[in-house]
């Protein structure tokens, strides 16, 4: 068979993306939903079959059963192709050097094989924790027209934030001259955001002249690799929308953004589509004594009591007198009746009792992790229950099924951390 | 069958056939019978359509929203076929059968299903074929029995005797001696059917109903099976309109919606729906893609319907895709998919439901 690509993706699914905290329990980061009905790996499979790349390796490796299930042979994105398509890639066993993926970059190392077989002349590194539209193909256009060996997609950033990035220096032919990790002192704002086009050859070399260097990571290694080696490397400018959800609040953040009036990132234009495995048909319903204001709402959701400014996911039952306000609820999350939620963030399938309340209470930083579960918000894991009547505070996260018995006098106190071992799934 | 086109159905069947009728907020009504089908693990299912097929197209465009897409099997759409002079369009649902008699032929399933696609129910098939089997009957038709004050002038109604044989059929009474319709489902042996097919094909007949089932109805032993689940044809206004508020009922919206087996449609794509600020809905069913800013009362609002600021819509059906400016009261209307609504309007239906067609502009929002 004649198979050529003239580029092909390969997106990084693997991480377990750990600053999301009990969100990732069970699954990898790009499975955690994201806007009510999407899961934060749509958005780069999307960008990809609008870009016109129709041949996605997706690189897998911590908990990847959501990921699996979700991305299947890639029938919502059209990525079930004869030639191409969609691939889930995960680390095998091999003759020698059997070895989990240690880096960004030996991932890559590891599917050189998959790679070769499409016979590319440009590989496209992805990443699958960013929500953004973009079009690769005007990407692929100016490395093209560059003459460039890689091309790393930046984005302007606040000067003060630029300290958190990786950021490029350039002239003012885009070629980058210099780069700096977290750089105390920024000589620019331009922030790269983790995507990258290599020219076929480049890569491949790279890759291989680097195979015994531990943990092969892009940004360490193959890049100045590849600047040591003088091979032309362009800065290609992003101007549009484009958020990184590695923690909590930044997730939480990006998702109160999608109920603006007019948001800034808009899922409604009907160019460049979003993509998903709909998990529902079915219309919502709203009962007689409901109400919904700024939010968004998914297929199959019932609405009995009342939702302010949150994001609803799929088949979510909101029940009579019940309030929710500034929550993200995914998909199949149980609201009881007359349950008040405030700053909320339930990860799927969870059920919470008639009358409960939460996100009640003091602002005090949460006893275990203060660093993830902050901000206020209450993050109940997959599949966690929450008793009727009880009360909790905010900053706190629960997971697994808790009984009455779990609350002493019916209250958790903000801050708290309330693990029930054994069925947290 | 998916062919007809009905009159009952006023303005709204000039755009479409009526199995290609948006019903419940996000289906298609043929959506039922072909996942009836696909529950019942049919294989093998032929769509014939006729009259204005394009949505109907567009919608079976793939197959794999009913899984039919398989290599055993699979999803074929029939429409009349001009090869010679002597080529005719269906003339009936019995000639529609007839002109594609080489597909019964060259298939070895011992039966068939032959089902309309305006109807809005779940049953799984296999039931009526056990029945049929267990009667040693030659067809089997799927009947109901309607409460006394149901108007059965537009259906088929069956009398039957104490064994389920159907003794009399009447299509389209004027004086109704019988509450039990028929509701257009049969299962024939395939054999069978290309007889009965080929016998009419030679005497000019042309309707299933007429030329087999009355005509033959002393000959062949018919019978009928008692549905007893939800049922509803939606091939006139009122029952269109009726049918789709039957889903505001929890029980019937439960039935079809959260117990085994699942409706499935063509999947549209489209983002959740968006609630803006002032919005009150109560009772009402929204579908994804919808943008809200009004108030919605005891309505169906299909996919991608744009409400503007103080919009009041109360008893309707808004089909697909249709914007609505601000300011605009709508009761007791279906508003056809596609429409745009001009801000400051009002649309009332006074006596009976009113249907809106509306090709106002558009500017993009």
């Amino acid at each position: 068979m004649i198979v050529k690509k003239e580029m092909i993706a390969m997106l990084l699914a693997g991480g377990q993306g750990s600053r999301l905290g009990i969100l990732t329990e069970n699954m990898a980061k790009p499975a955690v939903s994201f806007g009510g009905k999407y899961r934060i790996i749509d958005f780069p499979l999307s960008n990809c079959i609008n870009s016109g790349v129709d041949t996605v390796g997706v690189l897998t490796q911590y908990m990847p059963l959501r990921l699996n299930a979700h991305v299947g042979i890639g029938i919502p994105w059209d990525l079930d192709k004869n030639v191409g398509g969609v691939s889930v890639l995960s680390p095998y066993e091999k003759i020698e050097n059997t070895e989990w993926y240690t880096g960004t970059a030996n991932a890559i190392y590891q599917n050189l094989a998959y790679m070769e077989s499409y016979n590319p002349d440009y590989v496209l590194i992805l990443s699958g924790d960013h929500i953004y539209k973009m079009d690769y193909e005007a990407m692929l256009d100016f490395h093209k027209e560059n003459g460039a060996d890689v091309t790393i997609a930046v984005m302007p950033v606040p000067m003060e934030e630029a300290g958190r990035f990786g950021i490029m220096i350039t002239d003012e032919e885009h070629r980058i001259t210099d780069f700096e990790e977290k750089p105390a002192h920024p000589r620019s704002n331009l922030a790269s955001m983790g995507i990258y086009i290599f020219s076929w050859e480049t890569l491949k070399k790279a890759l291989v002249e680097n195979a015994d260097q531990p943990n092969l990571d892009f940004g360490k290694h193959i890049i100045p690799y590849c600047r040591d080696n003088g091979s032309p490397l362009y800065a290609y400018e992003f101007n549009g929308y484009w958020k990184d959800v590695g923690t909590l609040t930044s997730y939480w953040e990006a998702n109160m953004e999608l109920i603006d009036i007019v948001p800034e990132f808009n899922l409604y234009e009907e160019f460049w589509k979003i993509y998903t495995r709909s998990t529902s048909n079915v219309p919502q319903f709203f009962g007689p004594d409901s109400k919904a204001e700024r939010s968004i709402i998914g297929e199959g959701t019932e609405v009995l009591g009342k939702v302010y400014n949150s994001v609803i996911g799929c088949n979510v039952e909101i029940g009579e007198g019940a309030v929710v306000s500034g929550s993200i609820l995914m998909n199949g999350t149980k609201i009881g009746r007359g349950a008040r939620l405030d700053k909320v963030i339930t990860a799927e399938d969870v059920i919470v009792g008639d009358g409960a309340v939460l996100g009640q209470g003091e602002d005090i930083p949460n006893d275990t992790r203060p660093d993830i579960y902050r901000d206020g918000l209450v993050t109940l894991g997959e599949g966690t229950v929450v008793p009727p009547g009880v009360s909790i505070g905010r900053n706190v996260m629960i997971a697994g099924k808790t009984e009455a018995a779990d609350y002493p006098h019916g209250r958790l106190e903000s801050g708290r951390t309330l693990v029930k071992e054994g069925d947290a799934q | 069958m998916a062919g007809g086109n009905s009159r009952r159905m006023k303005e709204l069947s000039k755009r479409r056939a009526v199995c290609a009728m948006p019903v419940a907020g996000s289906y298609r009504s043929i959506d039922f019978a072909l996942s009836s089908m696909e529950f019942s693990r049919i294989q093998k299912v032929a769509v014939l359509m006729q009259y204005n097929s394009r949505s109907l197209n567009e919608h079976l465009a793939s197959s794999k929203w009913w899984d039919f897409g398989r290599k055993q099997g699979g999803l074929f759409l029939f429409t009349p076929s001009f090869a010679d002079a002597h080529s005719q369009w269906y003339r009936g649902t019995a000639d529609a059968l007839a002109q594609n008699i080489s597909f019964l032929k060259n298939s070895h399933e011992p039966y068939v299903v032959i089902a309309s696609g305006d109807c809005v129910y779940k049953l799984d098939y296999n039931e009526v074929l056990e029945y049929h089997v267990q009667k040693q009957a030659d067809i089997t038709v799927v009947v109901k029995d309607m409460p006394e004050t149901f108007n059965v002038e537009r259906y088929g109604t069956v009398q039957m005797d104490e064994d389920g044989r159907i003794r009399d059929f009447v299509e389209k009474p004027v004086i109704a001696s019988s509450n039990t319709i028929s509701c257009g489902i049969y299962v024939v042996r395939r054999r069978l059917l290309i007889d009965l097919l080929e016998k009419c094909a030679e005497e000019n007949r042309y309707d299933f109903v007429q030329d087999v089932l009355i005509r033959y109805r002393g000959l062949k032993r018919i019978y009928g099976y008692r549905l007893a689940s939800y049922w509803s044809n939606i091939a006139s206004v009122d029952d269109y309109y009726r049918t789709n508020m039957d889903f505001l009922d929890p029980s019937i919206r439960d039935y079809f919606f959260k117990q085994y087996p699942e409706v499935h449609s063509k999947v549209a794509d489209l983002p959740p729906a968006k609630y803006n600020v002032n919005v009150n809905i109560r009772n009402s069913l929204l579908s994804s893609g919808c943008i809200v800013n009004g108030t919605v009362e005891n309505s169906v609002l299909f996919h991608q319907v744009y409400v503007g600021n103080n919009c009041v819509i109360r008893n309707s059906l808004i089909l697909n895709d249709v914007y609505i400016g601000d300011n605009t009261i709508i009761e007791n209307c279906i508003v056809e998919s596609g429409d745009t609504i001009q801000e400051n309007s009002c649309y009332k239906g006074e006596n009976g439901i009113r249907i809106v067609i509306e090709k106002g502009e558009r500017y993009t929002i």
